[in-house]
């Protein structure tokens, strides 16, 4: 079977954003950027079924700018066989994200597709769900285990109290929690094995998908700040400071 | 047009974020219905038409709700939803999983974690870790938005909005419910605890969080972690705070041998009062701390369990 994976272009995770001075967003230029940590989990799954013969081949899929090549490229130094991406500069949102997707799935007919559960730029956290709507596919989410076995997945699931089973029907939309498994490093031998591994490039308008954005973004601001604290010596000083002047305990 | 709040519940009362988002969308319409699905979840349907605010309750009983799977319960919402401006539901692990379904299979966009209700179609929410806010603004006729609960009042009780049976839309044979694996706790749950105490690495083993534990008892609070505590299995995964886990904002949030990454201040950075406990004095816990303690959290800890008293 084969296996899709999404992978996002995003601000690297230890970058300190800021957000630009007109308020229409936050800076890019000039900021590393990386693959989304969360579709790094995606991919290693992925190369774990592979390993594990369950996976035919893995097609890393990806969409926006030019440079998500170089996010697709870090899929097939991983383990990734092949990519595509869907080129544009357009504002990209989920749902038009998850239509992208679907086209790619109606093409390529993979068997499982597993993307990150959220972005950890826009924090959305609902492609894999609308991919699922879109495609009639069953979906498990928030992975913390996947089992596949018999045209079926068995997905161990973070809920609010625990953990939750459930058995979906393939094909399957998986999205990924932290906790899936960790992700490896590209060696140098795969990173020049992947240089030469094939990355279809494709336009939105040559799919018939409508990216048009639905959500407009009036403003983006900073956060109110915290005043700054004090720091106490001592224990004693602490529960005075909680009780009489906090007044929370 | 009136909002719709789709309420989780465990069969017997709708939860606690319910009246959260009772709140959130009295800011978005005239008047609120909540849907409550489920097998037998008559129970909960009264607790939801005991919430004040409400106008009425949709009770749609069919066995496929039973376990809140996202492929049965979507197509139930999707067909309600045109008789309303607005589906809202928390931002929680059962919102998080069906409202998205729902937006795609109804072609509109979601509005993910809402802080705000600015007007009926614009919102402020969080991006990158809470590091910044963004307004946005919606022109789908129907708008599917989830909310975090902390940022809105819990709506009181006192209510008694009548209820309508309704029916299912029965079994879709995609997904099947297995089991749990629920952490068992007599403590207050994370989100709502008025106290919470949170442990990190700095805990170093899971055993050590025993000592969180005696501490917690004493207030009353509830028992959090980092991603760091979490990933090294000191505790189980629900006790996370943070970017990816739960947000929390209680009146005081306590962080022992927690460093602060950018990621778990996202979860916790708008606690009334934070404290924090860790021996690097450098540590950018303390730049969103009132009041801080440099020191080893294994003397400073029992002794601060020791100085409180029960609650």
């Amino acid at each position: 079977m084969k296996v899709l994976v999404a992978v996002k272009r995003v601000i690297d995770y230890n970058v300190k954003i800021r957000v630009k001075a007109d308020n229409t967003g936050v800076e890019t230029a000039n900021v590393k950027m990386s693959m989304n940590p969360f579709d790094e989990i995606a991919v290693e799954e992925a190369i774990r079924m592979k390993e594990k013969g369950q996976a035919t081949e893995i097609i890393a899929f990806s969409a926006g700018p030019a440079q998500c090549q170089e996010t697709i490229r870090t899929a097939l130094a991983m383990g990734a066989d092949r990519g595509v991406l869907v080129q544009t500069d357009a504002e990209l949102q989920p749902l038009a994200v998850a239509k992208l997707m679907k086209a790619v799935v109606d093409k390529e007919q993979p068997g499982l597709v597993i993307v990150g559960k959220q972005a950890i730029d826009d924090d959305s956290n609902q492609t894999g769900q609308m991919l699922a709507a879109l495609l009639g596919w069953s979906q498990g989410t928030f992975a913390n285990k996947l089992n596949i076995a018999d045209g079926s997945a068995e997905v161990k699931r973070e809920v609010d109290g625990g953990l939750e089973n459930i058995k979906i029907k393939l094909p399957a939309v998986i999205t990924t929690d932290l906790r899936l498994n960790e992700p490896r490093y590209a060696s140098l031998p795969n990173i020049m094995k992947a240089k030469k591994k094939p990355i279809e490039v494709l336009a939105p308008d040559a799919l018939g998908v409508d990216i048009a954005p639905r959500l407009k973004t009036l403003k983006v601001e900073e956060p109110p700040k915290r005043k700054s604290g004090i720091k106490v010596k001592t224990v004693a000083e602490l529960v005075d400071k909680l009780k009489n002047e906090a007044g929370v305990i | 047009m009136a909002v719709l709040v789709v309420a989780a519940h465990d069969g017997k009362t709708v939860r606690s974020n319910v009246a959260n988002a009772v709140t959130a969308a009295s800011q978005m319409g005239p008047e609120v219905h909540v849907l409550v699905a489920g097998s037998n979840a008559g129970e909960a349907a009264k607790s939801a038409a005991a919430i004040q605010g409400v106008a009425k309750v949709l009770d749609a009983e069919d066995a496929a709700y039973a376990n809140w799977l996202a492929e049965d319960v979507a197509p139930l919402v999707v067909k309600l939803a045109p008789n309303y401006s607005h589906v809202v539901m928390a931002a929680d692990s059962v919102g998080k999983n069906l409202a998205p379904r729902v937006a795609a299979l109804l072609d509109v966009a979601q509005v993910s974690e809402a802080i705000q209700v600015v007007s009926p179609d614009t919102f402020v929410r969080p991006i990158y870790a809470g590091n910044a806010m963004a307004t946005v603004q919606t022109a789908d006729k129907i708008k599917i938005v989830t909310i975090r609960p902390t940022n809105f009042k819990a709506a009181a009780t006192g209510g008694a909005a009548p209820i309508e049976q309704i029916g299912g839309t029965g079994a879709g044979g995609l997904a099947s419910y297995v089991g749990a694996e629920l952490s068992k706790s007599e403590r207050p749950e994370l989100t709502s605890a008025k106290i919470v105490v949170s442990g990190g690495r700095g805990l170093a083993s899971g055993e050590n969080f025993k000592m969180l534990e005696a501490l917690a008892d004493k207030l009353g609070a509830g028992l959090g972690a980092s991603r760091a505590a979490v990933d090294a299995g000191y505790v189980p995964n629900d006790y996370q705070v943070g970017q990816t886990g739960k947000v929390v904002a209680p009146d005081l949030y306590i962080a022992i041998g927690i460093s602060g990454a950018i990621q778990h201040l996202a979860g916790m950075k708008d606690s009334k009062t934070i404290v924090a406990i860790n021996k690097d004095e450098e540590a950018p816990i303390f730049q969103v701390a009132d009041y801080g303690i440099v020191g080893d959290l294994f003397q400073i800890v029992p002794e601060l369990t020791a100085a409180v008293e029960k609650k």
